[in-house]
């Protein structure tokens, strides 16, 4: 499946993958109105790790056999078998966060929105084209694109 | 800052509060330490004293909430003592050192290729559409056989060096690895070589694993021989003898040791973290014999392969200068006017010493072609030009090729902060800094390199086309086709140049 590569050669530390990501999972889809009205701000679902001088953005792996999943104890936390997506099912969720435990690579948030506490995590943008990080990537840090399989 | 200081902020940094959404990337861009982020007060701010006027965070915050505006000169309007040479006294007043600069000269020093305009094709001889018809621009570089003759074969001449083409008159100036950034570097190699023209290396060595552009390389020989050595010499398609460079004639170079990290140093052969120093002179010549003796030097040492390039900087007596590196054995010789641009240089000699490379170009091309040794040499010219129109003039006025320096590095994200000497640069570009070097992807800054000469390539083309002539080699010091705008008597002499208005 094509999935989202960071290349750390490239990556110059902006966030703006964060910010890029956060108004594409946004309700207006507007900048200013993301952050300024429904204060999204800090609910991006890409993490930007970073030691200086190197810095790295990291989403979700979409692992072929996901801990997240495995973990779910109330099986929301699922694998589309067709696209590969690792995604919540949010009606399902009991908010119990084993899935931002159990993740290897630390990328699901744990968040509350409207006192229900819910995983935060990457779907590869399904509604667009091509995940909002890759696409407004400054420097092509990030690619998405087809790697075969991984372990 | 607790020391009274008489300097002032040049720039405000104006954040507008109600798009700022706080994502901080603004503090993390910047070079210069400007933004500032508390976190106890989850608030930004920002040391007006630091801003260069980069632009690097107004052009990467999303929200388009940052500005930056000249701060008024806080001294009483003067029109002999500009708000500048205070600003400098007060500085060295402070600091009692040399005033440090980068890129060229910005002074308001009249433009000539402002004042010439070119000729096109009206009625009696029909202009060319480049799109439907083919255009030459393709150009050749070094030193030009003899003339075929009906006579008994002469002998092949053994020390005839081969002619380089390249498929636009515009290569990329030296600028060495060290003043800019590998990622800089790099880019520049590529796009070279993608265009099919040259990338100049600069005084400081060319980095093994660019050894793949050699073929579009010109290896710079510099009064300090840094990184020379037979590979290096070998690698590259034309070698040059840096004498001089039009931002700082007469003096040497600095690279200051903080920028000698463990790649530079392989690449240069010296210490880690030692200065690099360029002497100002090369201390084997002294004389255009001297040169002589390294052109054939060079030349001996890559087997003739190799065409010799001699760049010296416009000076007063350039003409002469360049009549002597010609009768040296120089295949071309590549002058570097005023205008041009450098990763440090004194203030006082970038912006005082030198002379405008329009008139460099007429001056030299008149002295060869009446001493008739024009077609021994080709006539590189570089120093300012900014866009493809200057490029065609100074070929109208003689010169066979130009290059661009700090048009290239603009295409790359600069924007002439004349800061390349601090090793701050926030774009990525004059710096070794790891956490910098990284904003510039090769492949992208390729990408507007090799974009930009497309750009030009068609603009000379579509000139070319206007004044009714098909190849690059018919417009190469056809002064008739340019005409002098408000240019006085000597001007148009030594331009030799007729006002505008003037018929043939």
């Amino acid at each position: 499946m094509k999935k989202v590569y960071a290349r750390p050669a490239y990556c110059m530390n902006c966030h703006l993958c964060e910010v890029n990501c956060i108004v594409a999972h946004s309700k207006s889809r507007n900048l200013l109105k993301a952050f300024k009205k429904e204060k999204l701000r800090g609910t991006a679902r890409v993490f930007v790790e970073e030691r200086k001088p190197i810095s790295i953005a990291v989403q979700c792996r979409h692992c072929n056999d996901p801990r997240c999943v495995a973990g779910c104890i109330s099986g929301a936390m699922v694998k589309d078998t067709e696209t590969g997506i690792v995604y919540c099912q949010e009606e399902k969720c009991v908010g119990c966060w084993t899935c931002v435990v159990s993740c290897p690579y630390g990328v699901i948030r744990p968040i509350e929105i409207d006192g229900r506490k819910l995983p935060l995590k990457c779907d590869l943008c399904k509604e667009y084209e091509e995940p909002a990080c890759v696409v407004g990537c400054p420097n092509k840090a990030l690619v998405f694109e087809e790697r075969g399989a991984e372990v | 800052m607790s020391t009274f200081s008489l300097k002032t902020s040049e720039f405000s940094v104006i954040r507008d509060e109600n798009k700022c959404i706080k994502c901080l990337a603004c503090v993390r861009q910047c070079g210069f330490d400007c933004h500032q982020y508390d976190e106890e007060n989850d608030s930004l701010y920002t040391i007006d004293a630091n801003c260069v006027n980069c632009q690097r965070c107004v052009y990467i915050c999303p929200a388009d909430a940052l500005k930056i505006y000249e701060n008024p000169k806080p001294m009483r309007s003067n029109n002999y003592w500009s708000a500048n040479d205070l600003k400098n006294i007060y500085k060295q007043a402070e600091t009692g050192g040399v005033l440090l600069t980068g890129m060229g000269n910005d002074k308001a020093f009249p433009g000539y290729f402002d004042r010439l305009v070119l000729n096109a094709s009206q009625v009696t001889n029909p202009s060319i559409d480049p799109l439907r018809e083919p255009m030459e621009i393709r150009t050749y570089l070094g030193r030009r056989t003899e003339p075929i003759a009906l006579q008994k074969q002469k002998e092949k001449d053994k020390t005839q060096t081969p002619i380089v083409p390249i498929e636009t008159p515009i290569m990329f100036a030296g600028i060495s690895y060290g003043a800019i950034s590998h990622q800089a570097f790099e880019a520049l190699a590529r796009a070279a070589k993608e265009f099919g023209t040259m990338f100049n290396t600069g005084e400081g060595g060319l980095p093994k694993d660019l050894y793949q552009y050699g073929d579009n390389a010109i290896v710079q020989v510099a009064s300090g021989r840094f990184g020379v050595h037979s590979d290096y010499l070998n690698v590259g398609r034309i070698i040059e003898i840096k004498i001089g460079q039009g931002a700082k004639p007469g003096i040497g170079g600095h690279l200051p040791g903080e920028k000698i990290t463990e790649e530079i140093s392989t690449t240069r052969m010296i210490p880690e973290g030692t200065d690099a120093l360029s002497p100002a002179p090369h201390h084997d010549i002294y004389s255009i014999e001297d040169l002589r003796q390294l052109i054939f030097t060079l030349k001996e040492a890559t087997r003739y392969e190799k065409p010799i390039s001699v760049k010296i900087s416009a000076v007063h007596n350039v003409a002469a200068i360049a009549s002597g590196i010609a009768r040296a054995g120089a295949d071309i010789i590549a002058v570097d006017g005023f205008r041009g641009g450098t990763g440090a240089a004194p203030l006082m000699i970038r912006d005082h010493v030198g002379i405008p490379i329009e008139l460099a170009i007429a001056a030299i091309d008149q002295r060869l072609r009446d001493e008739g040794i024009r077609n021994s040499v080709t006539l590189v010219a570089a120093g300012g030009f900014r866009c493809s129109a200057d490029v065609v003039k100074a070929i109208a006025l003689g010169a066979d090729a130009v290059y661009i320096g700090t048009a290239a590095l603009i295409a790359l994200g600069c924007h002439l902060c004349q800061k390349c000497y601090t090793g701050k640069c926030s774009w990525g570009i004059a710096t070794q800094d790891p956490y910098k070097t990284r904003r510039l992807n090769p492949e992208l800054g390729a990408e507007r390199l090799y974009n930009l000469l497309r750009g030009w390539s068609h603009e000379i083309k579509e000139m070319l086309g206007g004044m009714g002539i098909n190849s690059i080699e018919s417009l190469k010091g056809n002064r008739l086709h340019l005409r002098g705008v408000g240019l006085n008597e000597v001007e148009l002499n030594l331009l030799g140049v007729k006002h505008a208005g003037e018929a043939i």
